[in-house]
């Protein structure tokens, strides 16, 4: 079902559409006209419930729900916080939007802001990402000389102040209680929910922590409608969704997909991946990005019960995790037969080591001890009781974390070790061709 | 005056009422510590502590009254605001005592048990859990961390060997002392607590650090390798302190003060914070209004042998749950279980022969 339906990359071909006068004649800003000049606050919101968009950020919590839980005191600011602290490996779509089309995200803040009535919104950027981070401090510049941003928006009296600011350049920064920490000033810990930011989140103040591409999402949702945006997609998983794929095939890239496009189809077709790289074969797929369960080529194509697997939510998932695995943030990474699956997730466990905050026990001891074992079996020096301990060090941290850092260290390892045990028995009873350079295991049972 | 709002709370099959907005540790502790869950790093008199050591997790069958689904995931009861028609299992779930196990594990990774050679043995919230665990190591079979001990001021010792990253005295420092020079650097397992470029802790409190450590990694130096704790007297004393409460325990060694520290409840928290001079600088019984001698209700070796048996609740879960679970120490080796099989072996009855020819001697 190859769709051309594009949402948020239709103009970002347009030579020089990072310039507001460029974005502006090719339609810009019509959003913002419209949500303020048309619109209230409740409308907009409303607008996006009937979307039915999940946050794009990985979890997937529906966006309008989330926007409806915020609490609204009289006397105290709300706020409204773009997540662009996008670190996941195998995700840099937010980083393709934010780089190439900075005005759309800004759009998407000035009606996001104004449906929660906010008045002072932030983008929270990787602090690596300083060209980005200038690239949308000009837009916003842009943005403001031109009257849709400051004080009396569109002689509207509807005030927003927007501002950009570097992330701490850790990736537990992106995690939304984390990155309100960083933003005060302070050292970027989760923090423990409940309170959850809708009712208390930046300077203790009711508090919307969205995507970057939920919220640049928003502009076309107003323009069209949330019904319009509802059609699109399949079931829960309306719309359209930004893929960042890397790995082993013909054409990596950012895509944008219609949510229910089998696998296959984004895999194989022409208008997508174009294949696996030439002479080689599918062997796993991280769907997901970095932190989400690995699935073997024949899982990831069909579903325990044969049927087609599509790029969705609830596709994804389908069979748990024994069998299925989550969309995430889109991180799509494709591995051919040559991937060692054990070198690949002490890889995987070795950024998630580096990165805990280390504030709980779980993911600051676990993470470690797990990266040490992986260690171990890829440089041959592993034993065969490893194996069920690091099944069970996994366990033991899954769900028992502040935040799901843990889950995103733990569900790799044990997924690699459901999907491919024997790829690590393989490791641990030929230690030596093992460490060889280029050696690999290959499972033919699982090639697709 | 405005009536307090009652719920009802369930904790292994124990029913509480308790004003909205306790949370299930609470709640759990005005039952009792027979359901009591463990706690690491919550610290009632610490605002924002909690929710970090995972020690207390549970498990909330029944999320209220009104939404009786059951939660999907253990929560960390101190930070958990019950519900009216809560049911939560402690105890008295696998899952929960499974999960804790494993957080025993992962603390013994970097904190050994040296409780022979540790100046915290017997008031260690740590060896009363690893023990209520039937956990006494890990399978963690790498290299350790270890820092060599650091003085923190004249006073204190900070051994980073044994600390668990619980926060308490970041949080003691953050809240009750003017400035803290103190905190957590670095990130994951590299985090470690120390002071801003080799700063001393000097202020009218930084003592408090020492009570809220709930391991040996910060000791009173005045204090430190003087003697065993069981070996020593508690007695609650007060004074008249302008800076502090004055409300302390003096701990006597025959007719000396060999240490004084704040007074505790029975969950181990400091009632009321005391300032260094009434710890360190107030070491004569002169000194002092002496109370008399001090209840401790926390199943604690203190109070082994110096009390009436019926002054101390003793831990019956603990006990049980220990004796069941060091039946099955995690051994690779191969022997066998049955003590009928053990029997019949021949080592067995060598064995038996050897000590009747001891005995008869």
């Amino acid at each position: 079902m190859a769709s051309d339906i594009k949402i948020l990359t239709d103009k970002i071909n347009i030579p020089g559409i990072e310039t507001f006068e460029v974005y502006r004649k090719n339609g810009g800003y019509a959003a913002v006209e419209k949500a303020i000049k048309k619109m209230s606050p409740d409308e907009i919101v409303e607008e996006v419930k009937k979307s039915g968009i999940r946050g794009r950020g990985g979890a997937g919590f529906p966006m309008g729900m989330k926007w409806s839980f915020l609490a609204k005191p009289e006397g105290i600011p709300r706020y409204l916080v773009c997540n662009g602290d996008e670190s996941e490996p195998g995700t840099f779509k937010d980083h393709y939007l934010m780089k190439n089309i900075p005005h759309l995200l800004i759009e998407g803040m000035i009606v996001s802001s104004f449906a929660l009535g906010a008045n002072k919104s932030f983008i929270y950027v990787r602090g690596e990402l300083m060209y980005v981070i200038r690239i949308l401090e000009k837009a916003i510049e842009e943005a403001k000389n031109a009257g849709f941003l400051g004080k009396n928006i569109l002689g509207s009296g509807y005030d927003l102040e927007l501002v950009v600011q570097p992330g701490g350049g850790a990736y537990i920064c992106g995690e939304e209680t984390a990155l309100l920490e960083s933003l005060e000033g302070k050292r970027g810990n989760p923090r423990n929910k409940p309170p959850f930011p809708a009712i208390k989140g930046l300077y203790q103040s009711p508090t919307v922590v969205n995507n970057v591409e939920s919220i640049a999402t928003t502009s076309w949702i107003i323009n069209h409608g949330g019904d319009e945006y509802a059609k699109l997609g399949i079931g829960r998983s309306t719309g359209t969704k930004l893929i960042s794929a890397s790995g082993h095939v013909k054409k990596p890239g950012v895509y944008e997909i219609e949510l229910g496009l089998p696998v296959e189809e984004f895999i194989y077709s022409d208008q997508y991946l174009g294949g696996i790289r030439e002479g080689h074969q599918l062997k796993a797929v991280v769907a997901g990005g970095s932190s989400v369960p690995i699935l073997p080529a024949n899982l990831i194509m069909k579903t325990a019960n044969g049927e087609p697997r599509l790029m969705s939510y609830e596709s994804l998932s389908d069979g748990g995790f024994a069998t299925g695995t989550m969309l995430g943030s889109g991180g799509f990474i494709a591995m051919d037969e040559t991937t060692c699956i054990v070198r690949n997730t002490w890889n995987f466990s070795r950024f998630y080591h580096h990165e805990s905050c280390g504030q709980c026990s779980p993911c600051r001891e676990g993470t470690g001890w797990m990266e040490k074992v992986l260690h171990k079996i890829e440089h041959g020096h592993g034993k065969m009781s490893d194996i069920d301990l690091l099944v069970d060090v996994a366990k033991r941290i899954e769900g028992n974390t502040i935040c799901p850092l843990g889950d995103a260290a733990a569900w790799p390892v044990g997924s690699a070790i459901r999907h491919f045990r024997d790829e690590f028995e393989w490791h641990i009873t030929h230690p030596h061709e093992a460490t060889q350079k280029g050696a690999v295991f290959m499972n033919k049972s699982i090639l697709v | 005056m405005e009536a307090t709002q009652l719920i009802k709370v369930t904790v292994d099959g124990k029913t509480v009422e308790v004003p909205v907005g306790t949370t299930i540790m609470e709640a759990a502790r005005m039952i009792g510590p027979e359901v009591a869950p463990p706690a690491m790093c919550y610290y009632k008199p610490l605002k924002g502590s909690g929710g970090k050591c995972r020690a207390c997790l549970v498990k909330v069958a029944q999320g209220s009254e009104k939404d009786p689904r059951p939660m999907p995931k253990l929560v960390a009861s101190c930070i958990t605001q019950a519900q009216d028609g809560m049911v939560v299992e402690n105890f008295s779930n696998p899952d929960v005592v499974n999960a804790r196990k494993g957080i025993v594990e992962f603390l013994l990774i970097n904190h050994p048990l040296d409780c022979p050679v540790c100046d915290q043995a017997g008031e260690c919230h740590l060896q009363d859990f690893a023990f209520e665990h039937g956990l006494g190591t890990t399978r963690y079979d790498d290299e350790r961390r270890t820092f060599e001990p650091e003085d923190i001021g004249d006073k204190i010792q900070l051994n980073k060997n044994r600390c668990i990253l619980c926060y308490r005295c970041v949080y003691t420092a953050e809240q009750i002392t003017d400035s803290r020079v103190h905190g957590v650097m670095y990130r994951g397992d590299h985090a470690e607590i120390s002071t801003y470029i080799s700063k001393a802790i000097e202020n009218d409190f930084s003592g408090n650090v020492i009570d809220v450590c709930p391991v040996g990694a910060l000791t009173d130096k005045t204090y430190r390798f003087k003697s065993r704790v069981w070996f020593s007297k508690p007695a609650d004393a007060h004074c008249n302190c302008d800076k502090c409460s004055g409300k302390v325990n003096l701990w006597y060694k025959g007719d000396e003060v060999i240490r004084v520290t704040a007074r505790k409840n029975q969950w181990g928290e400091v009632e009321d914070f005391i300032c260094n001079d009434c710890r360190y600088e107030k070491k004569k019984t002169s000194d002092w209004v002496i109370e008399g001698p001090t209840k401790i209700p926390r199943h604690s070796v203190i109070s082994a042998n110096k009390y009436a048996a019926n002054t101390i609740k003793k831990p019956e879960f603990a006990m049980d749950f220990a004796a069941h679970n060091f039946k099955e120490i995690d051994d690779n080796r191969d022997y066998n279980k049955s003590l009928e099989e053990i029997k019949k072996s021949g080592d067995y009855k060598n064995l038996m022969n050897k000590n009747k020819a001891l005995l008869s001697k």
